[in-house]
């Protein structure tokens, strides 16, 4: 990849070679056509373009927020045990696992792709740890770290084989899903269950709390801090070159609003326990994945991928090191998952990655707004969908419903998603924001 | 007229390519110097194409040689193409629907600072570079998906225009173009070759033929159908070789008698 960041484009240098002419080079920078719906400036001009953009379709996170705004208030007014402190943190810690699988889930979806093997490949790791860690008194770090290479070289190798030899990803992890279930069932041997240490490293992921009010609180400020800064300084440097920014009442109007979220939040885990371990790494994990694909040029690629094949081919682009790692990626975050999921039940078992632990992966990732057809989605979906499923669990569950009507609930949720994202899709065609 | 360097950039020796049952191409030779603009013409489905492919290393060759600058080289993938310093707009444009136009213009070759894409140097350069083609595009920022077939065309062709390429290839580039954005882009090819860069022009259009290219290399059936000098072949001869009307003897005996009369 050659990254010459002095060379300029030679078109740029004909213009400026001959002619000398300024005036119409700048001329039709400023030229905007006439028939775009150029935004104002200010606030109400922000306001206007959320509308048009509602209009064509670009709904971005909006259903999901929106429908878990509806599942909450439905929940709370059924029992009103449900917006308490001590539910939403309990929540917040049991999503971990399945966000974290999810999180997987959106790079292979961004691909256009699909990985059935995850929940599989989330009980390996888990049995991977309790086996060299209780079986083989292997150190606690040690196992962890190995339990996450095993998830991230089983991605590799479905990776591999799908890009390399061309199998289509449905089959190959499926074959995964068998293959890596009965890998798990082998090296728990026969009496299945391994107790983890309850205070152990694995243990405390889900259950270790930062007590101190002071925690949740700094968190929260230094998570909107960074946001205001990194936008300020962002458009400055924009300003400074001349490319359109964002005006300030914007920037200012959306730190307020996460100020508004991150805050609410810290007060209720203050409430309870204090903010858990568990949403810490998986936040930190969301702000990587985010960053990785929206500003590096890895993540860039990842996206190509799901516009065109053929044009990133073209572009150069390693089309099977791209895939085979995104599905490596997949396998390590399923591995992840798999591990906050042993540590929450403090045992490996045989039940581990089976039932509706892999529907439930791809069901939020999909709920969150990440497209099934590739190229559009963020891994902040991941997280917006595992809170709408586990809601559904713990409301239900808080009501005493089995889990049959909670399947089926999850499942009509799952197809407004899909049938929202199909429509949307339709209607940015013809919008033409596709 | 124009100064044409002894060595030519690029030169293929008896190119052929098979897709399955078809043979694509047979024999087929081109030479291409630097400071030229060679148009390669031919009726639908007589190669063009498949030969700007396997230039630019999307469909290997089966036989034959590429030399490069006088050098025999191996063109297996786009990347060795974009080494030797190949770029190419495709017949079928090649962009990525969901992506924006500057990461468009920048895929594979993105700008960075510091590890991480420099967005805001792109989005400068792009709309620089974007304005010198006087393309008039909503923005900068929005997805390909929202463009125009010959606002796409553009940006395929801006695309080509970064970086230093010793050789630009354009595969029927103004097919969707309007009046003054065909003429744009004739000035920008007539702009390449006074800077002394080669170029490959295919077109159906004769008129934009004669305007800039300096020879017509014509393809039949996936053959060589004789290659002309624009200024002293009329642009009749050029058409009976591109329908097959004469074959290729008769052509270069039309072409000489041509030349004998001016
Ligand atoms: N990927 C492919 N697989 C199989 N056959 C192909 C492929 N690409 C091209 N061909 C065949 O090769 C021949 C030449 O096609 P090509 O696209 O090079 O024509 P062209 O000269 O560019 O025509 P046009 O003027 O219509 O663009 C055609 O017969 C076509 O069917
Ligand atoms: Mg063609």
């Amino acid at each position: 990849m050659s990254t010459d960041n002095t060379s300029k484009p030679i078109l740029a240098k004909i213009a400026d070679a001959p002619a000398e002419n300024p005036a119409a080079a700048d001329g039709s920078v400023t030229a905007v056509d006439p028939r775009l719906l150029v935004r104002e400036q200010g606030l109400s001009g922000y306001l206007g373009e959320f509308k048009r953009k509602m209009k064509a379709g670009d709904l971005g996170s909006i259903p999901v927020v929106l429908g878990l705004i509806i599942i909450w208030a439905i929940f709370q007014s059924l029992n009103s045990n449900f917006l308490t402190a001590g539910n939403l943190s309990d929540i917040s810690v049991a999503m971990v696992g399945t966000g974290m699988i999810a999180v997987g889930i959106v790079f292979v979806l961004l691909l256009g792709e699909i990985d059935l093997s995850v929940g599989s490949v989330s009980g390996v790791a888990g049995a991977t740890f309790a086996v060299l860690n209780v079986t083989h008194g292997m150190s606690e770090w040690l196992a962890l770290i190995l339990a996450i290479l095993t998830g991230a070289a089983a991605g590799a190798i479905h990776g591999y084989v799908f890009a390399k030899i061309g199998v289509p990803a449905f089959a190959v992890t499926l074959a995964g899903l068998l293959f890596w279930n009965g890998f798990m069932l082998q090296i728990l041997g026969s009496n299945g269950t391994i107790n983890l240490d309850s205070e152990g490293l694995v243990a405390k992921l889900t259950s270790y709390y930062f007590s101190d009010v002071a925690a949740g609180y700094g968190l929260a400020a230094v998570a909107v801090a960074a946001y205001f800064l990194s936008s300020f300084f962002d458009n400055r440097r924009r300003e400074a070159v001349g490319v359109p920014s964002r005006p300030l009442s914007e920037i200012i109007v959306r730190t307020v609003a996460l100020a508004v979220v991150a805050f609410a939040v810290a007060i209720m885990f203050n409430q309870y326990k204090g903010l858990p371990l568990a949403v810490v790494i998986f936040l930190v994990m969301l702000v990587a994945t985010d960053f990785v694909l929206r500003r590096t040029s890895y993540g860039r690629k990842v996206f190509a991928l799901g516009g065109s094949v053929e044009a990133s081919r073209r572009a150069g682009i390693n089309v099977v090191m791209i895939r085979t790692s995104v599905y490596a990626i997949s396998g390590t975050f399923a591995a992840i998952g798999g591990l906050f999921i042993a540590s929450k039940i403090t045992s490996a078992n045989q039940g581990a990655g089976s039932g509706e632990l892999l529907m439930n992966a791809i069901a939020a990732a999909v709920i969150g707004g990440t497209s099934l057809f590739g190229g559009r989605g963020r891994t902040w979906n991941a997280l917006l969908g595992v809170l709408v499923i586990i809601s559904i669990q713990y409301g239900l569950a808080l009501q005493g419903i089995a889990s049959p009507i909670q399947y089926m609930i999850t499942g009509g949720v799952l197809l407004a998603t899909v049938v929202i994202d199909a429509v949307t899709r339709k209607t940015q065609k013809t919008a033409g924001r596709a | 007229m124009v100064h044409v360097s002894a060595t030519p950039v690029l030169a293929l020796r008896g190119v052929s390519k098979r897709f399955g049952a078809v043979q694509a191409l047979t024999d087929v030779e081109l030479e291409v110097h630097a400071g030229e603009v060679v148009a390669l013409v031919g009726d639908n489905g007589a190669g063009k194409s498949t030969l700007v492919k396997t230039i630019a290393g999307v469909h290997p060759i089966d036989d034959g040689v590429i030399e490069w600058e006088g050098k025999s080289v191996q063109i297996n993938r786009p990347h060795d193409a974009q080494n030797l310093g190949i770029a190419t707009v495709y017949q079928d444009l090649a962009l990525c629907d969901n992506i924006d136009v500057v990461g468009n213009l920048y895929l594979g070759r993105e700008l960075r600072k510091f590890g991480v894409l420099n967005e805001v140097e792109m989005e400068r350069r792009s709309r620089e570079l974007l304005s010198t083609l006087s393309i008039r595009i909503p923005s900068v920022r929005i997805p390909i998906a929202s463009l125009s077939g010959g606002q796409r065309q553009t940006v395929a062709i801006a695309r080509s225009m970064l970086g230093e390429p010793k050789l630009v290839i354009l595969d029927e580039p103004t097919a969707a173009l309007g009046v003054e954005q065909t003429a744009q882009v004739l000035d920008l090819v007539e702009r390449l070759r006074e800077r002394g860069h080669a170029v490959i022009l295919i077109s159906h259009n004769m008129a934009d033929v004669k305007a800039v290219a300096d020879k017509v290399a014509v393809l039949r059936l996936g053959r060589n159908n004789g290659v002309f000098d624009v200024a002293t072949t009329s642009q009749e001869e050029i058409i009976s070789a591109i329908t097959g009307a004469t074959d290729n003897a008769v052509t270069r005996r039309a072409a000489r008698n041509g030349e004998a009369q001016k």
